[in-house]
């Protein structure tokens, strides 16, 4: 382990050593810069993308860095999209103040419900989580006067980002304000990553019992966490919403939520890139796969998640990791 | 005023007993081995389908698919077990929860692919059909028969894992798998029995769901939260507490449909949350 040289110079070096960028990072955000000039037909996948790609990383907070698994997290980026969707259509079209309503509201509500979830653990967080997510989506259902039901939120318009960009049909202002916010968002998250915070959060995860132990109050910071997971959640959610300018029931299925597990998993849960690679992969590859039977892709992602799960438990990143950590070793 | 009342709980716990049959041997694998097993309804599936196959295809009468169909769901389930599931038992939920729901999608690939999305529906016999009257409330003859296999069940199940030497291994095995080895149990043996029992029982609960619900590919997903409700509602590993819990959830869908349809499934979904806040190991859970 290379890290344990870093540990034994002192916590803070360990952990400023963890913040510096690397070339391989800086790589990656450039990259996404491509689809601009080399797939300039695709900007509206590329922005579905970036969207699945936030709500990847609001699930990896709190899944991947603090162990609580939740089959339910489409209810924030459900109520994300709802919020702004509704804004909108009663007449405030404003882009960034909306993702900023939308995600308060997603954050009240998960600040609310981290005091429940807070509280479980195992099968009946699961269950928890799971049952949450479908009260909310029956009730957006049975609330038809407000969110349209079944047939979906109808008239949101969006006004043009500082009444300059409009949303047009080839995407690029929907992919240029959907990098624009998981970018920063994703500087928060890591920097919240690599702050003494972060690193009780992983405590959290390996043992939940003997944090208060050491003075770490697990239960507060769950609460924390779970909120600020839901806040991003409900960004994604928004931005779907603001960029396709439709809302339908689907945003808070059961399919969501667990979609997006599959997707952080294959990537790499508790890996800040492994929520982005992973909705790469995913998207890019059902975009190709269902244009020939959309049917049997889930053929496809079943095995590849049983694959997954037998063969790189850490997801293709920890799988990368692991590559490259055992051809140093060789080489040294 | 009675008449609808008895009518609405008689279908309500006719439903219960199918949610029950679906969901007993969940109660089972996943209450003694702690296996988190979504792919559950995939086997209850496989039951449905046999059973149309053979009914439709061959002309085996309905009654004589069952036993097949509880045989071909062990049977998959066993070879699944020896080859993937096993290697699972003493990983975290969230790995179990994610091969078995990755084998969900399998199965619902294909079983659209092998027969189509269409409804599928089965013959029963003819004594089957039809209702009896009773005190001017009519009772469906096919829900009788359904309430009277779930209550054989339910007691065969409870005699056989109190008072058999495979049950009392079963128990040793789940208790303390160490112990129980040191004791010359074949542990492995024991749990891929348990888990061959478990998944018939969801292929027989298939088979016989399928005059009520229908069948359909998407059949492993719909039942699976229905499932899961009624097993951690109940309390894991708990046969009496799975049956009060189906009982409950039928009885409120049916009860909740019929006099505040406009709640929908809202009703169940938050009895659900409720109860496991009040009692995070279900009605009757030990842990």
């Amino acid at each position: 382990m290379a890290a344990t040289s870093e540990i034994t110079a002192g916590p803070l070096a360990y952990l400023r050593a963890q913040t510096r960028w690397r070339p391989i990072e800086i790589a990656f955000w450039l990259a996404t810069l491509l689809p601009f000039f080399l797939f300039p037909n695709y900007l509206v996948l590329a922005s579905q993308i970036a969207i699945t790609a936030l709500f990847a990383l609001s699930l990896d907070l709190i899944l991947g860095y603090a162990g609580i698994v939740s089959l339910g997290h489409a209810a924030f980026f459900g109520l994300g999209a709802y919020t702004a969707g509704i804004i909108s259509k009663y007449g405030w079209g404003e882009p960034l103040s909306g993702l900023v309503i939308a995600s308060s509201v997603a954050a009240i509500v998960g600040y609310a419900m981290s005091f429940i979830i807070s509280r479980f653990r195992h099968l009946a967080l699961i269950m928890i989580t799971l049952g949450l997510g479908l009260l909310l989506h029956e009730a957006a259902n049975s609330a038809s006067w407000l969110t349209g039901g079944a047939d979906g939120l109808q008239g949101v318009k969006i006004w043009p980002i500082f009444d300059r960009f409009k949303f047009d049909l080839y995407g690029y202002t929907a992919y240029s304000y959907s990098l624009i916010v998981l970018f920063i968002v994703f500087l928060v998250s890591r920097r919240l990553i690599h702050s003494p915070f972060g690193l009780a959060l992983r405590g959290i995860r390996e043992n939940p019992v003997r944090m208060p132990a050491i003075g770490a109050p697990s239960r507060a910071h769950i609460r924390k966490i779970y909120t600020i997971s839901a806040a991003i959640a409900g960004i994604a959610g928004a931005l779907l919403a603001q960029t396709t300018e439709t809302v339908s029931l689907e945003v808070l299925s059961f399919g969501r939520s667990a979609d997006v597990v599959v997707i952080l998993i294959l990537g790499g849960a508790g890996r800040l890139y492994g929520g982005l690679i992973g909705a790469i992969i995913y998207m890019v590859a059902r975009d190709q796969f269902s244009g020939i039977n959309p049917q049997y892709w889930y053929f496809w992602i079943g095995m590849l998640l049983v694959a997954v799960v037998m063969l790189l438990p850490n997801g293709i990143l920890g799988g990368l990791a692991k590559l490259v950590s055992s051809v140093r070793s060789r080489a040294s | 005023m009675i008449g609808p009342l008895v009518g609405v709980l008689f279908d309500g716990f006719a439903y219960g007993m199918l949610l029950f049959l679906l969901s007993v041997g969940l109660s089972v694998t996943l209450g003694m081995m702690n296996f988190v097993n979504l792919a559950h309804c995939a086997f209850a599936m496989l039951g449905g389908y046999v059973s149309v196959t053979l009914v439709q295809q061959a002309g085996l009468p309905f009654f004589a698919t069952l036993p097949v169909a509880f045989l071909a769901a062990a049977l998959v389930s066993v070879a699944l077990e020896q080859t993937l599931f096993r290697r699972l038992y003493r990983a975290n939920e969230l790995d179990q929860v994610l091969l078995t729901i990755g084998i969900v999608f399998m199965s619902v690939a294909a079983a659209a692919y092998i027969f189509g999305t269409i409804h599928q529906a089965v013959t029963v016999p003819a004594y089957l059909r039809g209702s009896i009257s009773f005190m001017g409330v009519s009772f469906a003859v096919y829900r009788l028969f359904l309430v009277g296999v779930a209550l054989a069940i339910t007691i065969i199940l409870i005699l056989a894992l109190e008072y058999t030497r495979f049950g009392a291994q079963v128990r040793a095995a789940v208790d303390n798998q160490r112990m129980a080895r040191g004791l010359g149990i074949n542990v492995e043996g024991v749990f891929a029995l348990t888990f061959a029992l478990g998944s018939g029982l969801a292929g027989l609960g298939g088979a016989l769901a399928i005059e009520i619900i229908g069948l359909d590919p998407s059949f492993a997903f719909t039942f699976l939260i229905y499932v899961l409700i009624v097993v951690a509602v109940g309390g894991l590993g708990s046969i009496g507490g799975s049956f009060v819990a189906a009982t409950l959830l039928g009885i409120s869908d049916v009860a909740g449909k019929y006099y505040i349809p406009e709640l929908g499934a809202f009703l169940i979904y938050l009895v659900m949350v409720t109860l496991l806040m009040w009692r995070p190991a279900g009605l009757f859970g030990k842990r």
